[in-house]
């Protein structure tokens, strides 16, 4: 197995969606290659460190004084 | 102005809103409507949908008042409805064309190898994502994805949503999906990398 090819199936193997043949090749791949076992660290990082920071609760955003308006306006219409 | 203040009792809130207080309408729409704003934006891009998508949601909130439980949180209650809202939204939209992913996507040598050699991250990544300017930083990233792309990985995995609604919602194969999917991760990946990067290694 390639280096190409483990990015290539990185999400299955994550995901633990990777055959058992395939996956025995993945991880032989891996303890050798120091190079693709920092890429799927990085890549794993790179999805936890997304969920974490859109449940930000400290995420601070205006609210449009205009939506505002607009959303009072409309729950008063019949 | 009033600003947006936490609500400490959400029970007398919800009573105020099922009794029709109008200052308790305007009191939610202060307090969550930034967050709820914020999340919209995510899964839709546009401005103009997101907007939509909120008043939506409040008013979906408002008509259905009588179906919030007391023992769930408000704001998860108005989460969820904004992305069902936000999820209609998508669905109604006309397919943009893909937009190109590739500069963002690991290159390889001839021979199999990846071209760049990667460094190691200088902090484990609760750590990094400890700071605040590191939170803002990565929404920032996952706002400068190409938008079929970046929708993907936010309902994917941000909102949970499974591949097959996934798949759904946008009118793609799930296997189209999944590649997409893959896709982003691997470009936002990119873009963090030289924030992220120990200057040490």
């Amino acid at each position: 197995m390639k280096c190409r090819e483990l990015a290539e199936f990185l999400n299955d193997y994550v995901s633990g969606e990777l055959p058992i043949e395939s996956r025995t090749h993945f991880e032989f791949h891996l303890s050798k290659c120091k190079n693709c076992h920092e890429y799927m660290v990085q890549y794993e990082v790179t999805v936890r460190a997304g969920k974490i920071a859109c449940e930000d609760p400290d995420e601070t955003i205006e609210v449009p004084e205009e939506l505002i308006k607009a959303v009072l306006a409309a729950r008063q219409k019949p | 102005m009033a600003s947006a203040t936490p609500v400490d009792d959400e029970a007398t809130l919800v009573a105020q809103l099922r009794a029709g207080d109008e200052a308790a309408f305007e009191q939610v729409v202060r307090t969550y409507g930034g967050r709820l704003l914020a999340v919209a934006r995510r899964i839709v891009g546009s401005e103009e949908d997101a907007r939509d998508a909120v008043q939506d949601a409040f008013l979906n909130a408002f008509r259905s008042l009588d179906r919030f439980e007391g023992n769930a949180k408000l704001s998860t209650w108005l989460h969820r409805i904004v992305v069902n809202a936000s999820l209609m939204k998508l669905r109604t939209r006309k397919r943009k064309p893909e937009q190109s992913i590739e500069t963002l996507l690991p290159a390889f040598l001839d021979d199999g190898h990846h071209q760049e050699r990667f460094k190691s991250w200088e902090e484990p990544v609760d750590k990094l994502m400890e700071r605040a300017e590191n939170r803002d930083l990565v929404r920032r990233q996952i706002d400068a994805l190409p938008e079929g792309y970046r929708t993907v990985l936010v309902l994917r995995d941000i909102e949970g949503l499974d591949t097959e609604e996934t798949a759904d919602v946008l009118g793609l194969s799930v296997n189209a999906t999944k590649i997409r999917l893959h896709r982003a991760r691997q470009a936002l990946r990119t873009l963090l990398a030289p924030h992220f990067r120990s200057a040490a290694s």
